[in-house]
């Protein structure tokens, strides 16, 4: 059986990032880890504290030699304009989660909106990435 | 703390057009949220965008007003004014301009069962926001 266990994200700044998921989204440190063998790569996980076995691996953009210096700045750039990509998270109330992130400084892009598959709403991480943040509510028939 | 590159001020401009299009907002607003001059803003905008931001924020209005004539029975008027725009008239004419039909015929095209698609929100935004259509001369590809 496959299962996923990471997923990695771009983020702009590792610590701001960390302060971002732990601090605002609530979320919990998995590993944060410096290996001076190899350049400073630091593995930094987090995810929710009530879903022990997937995290989000918060991936700083590396310079040469693993990266060279015109993708770096590219993906950068494509980070910044918010088309790096989506993470998407549920909870049993996007009410109740809106209010409480609103309340420790998440600027929300969409407030929570009744939709045919449940109740949306979404934000942005300080890198740009985007976040959805959704109460799936499926009808009980098609 | 890595310098932050400089589009991600003027993501802030287009997630403002996107989180209040429904308030009476216009390009000086954006621009101040990128912190930017009007004119230095529309610039650098197009130039990360492809489109200035004008364009960006009515297609944005028609994007949302096309969902409303699709989801609601809200009269057109209504669903003009609560999607930020002023002049029914003007709202009329640019969203036939776009749709290529005026608003109640583009709801008349559309079957009520249109509601049971589930696709998330954040996609119907992102790719039901049509290409602006004007008869000026100020949408062909950024010349730099």
């Amino acid at each position: 059986m496959i299962k996923i266990a990471n997923a990695q994200l771009w983020v702009h700044d590792q610590d701001e990032a960390l302060a971002f998921y732990t601090e605002k989204v609530g979320m919990e440190v998995r590993a944060d880890v410096t290996m001076p063998e190899m350049g400073n790569f630091r593995w930094l996980t987090v995810g929710p504290a009530d879903q022990e076995d997937v995290s989000i691996v918060l991936m700083a953009i590396p310079g040469p030699p693993v990266m060279d210096d015109e993708s770096a700045e590219q993906l950068r750039t494509v980070m910044a304009k918010g088309f790096a990509g989506t993470v998407f998270l549920t909870t049993d109330d996007c009410q109740a989660s809106y209010e409480e992130l609103k309340g420790r400084g998440v600027e929300f892009t969409e407030t929570p909106e009744e939709r045919p598959y449940g109740i949306d709403s979404g934000f942005r991480d300080p890198s740009g990435n985007s976040i959805r943040l959704t109460q799936v509510q499926m009808p009980a028939t098609v | 703390m890595a310098h932050v590159p400089p589009a991600r001020h003027l993501l802030r401009a287009k997630d403002l057009a996107d989180a209040r299009y429904f308030e009476p907002l216009g390009v000086d607003d954006l621009a101040r949220a990128a912190g930017l001059s009007r004119a230095h803003f529309s610039r650098e905008f197009r130039r990360a965008f492809g489109e200035p931001p004008h364009a960006y924020l009515l297609t944005r209005r028609l994007e949302r007003a096309a969902a409303l004539l699709r989801a609601t029975d809200n009269s057109v008027a209504e669903i003009c004014f609560s999607v930020g725009l002023q002049s029914v008239g003007s709202f009329t004419t640019s969203f036939s301009r776009t749709y290529g039909q005026a608003p109640t015929a583009y709801r008349a095209s559309f079957p009520p069962a249109s509601h049971l698609v589930r696709v998330p929100t954040c996609v119907v935004r992102a790719y039901g926001r049509p290409q602006n259509r004007t008869f000026r001369e100020d949408s062909g590809p950024v010349s730099t």
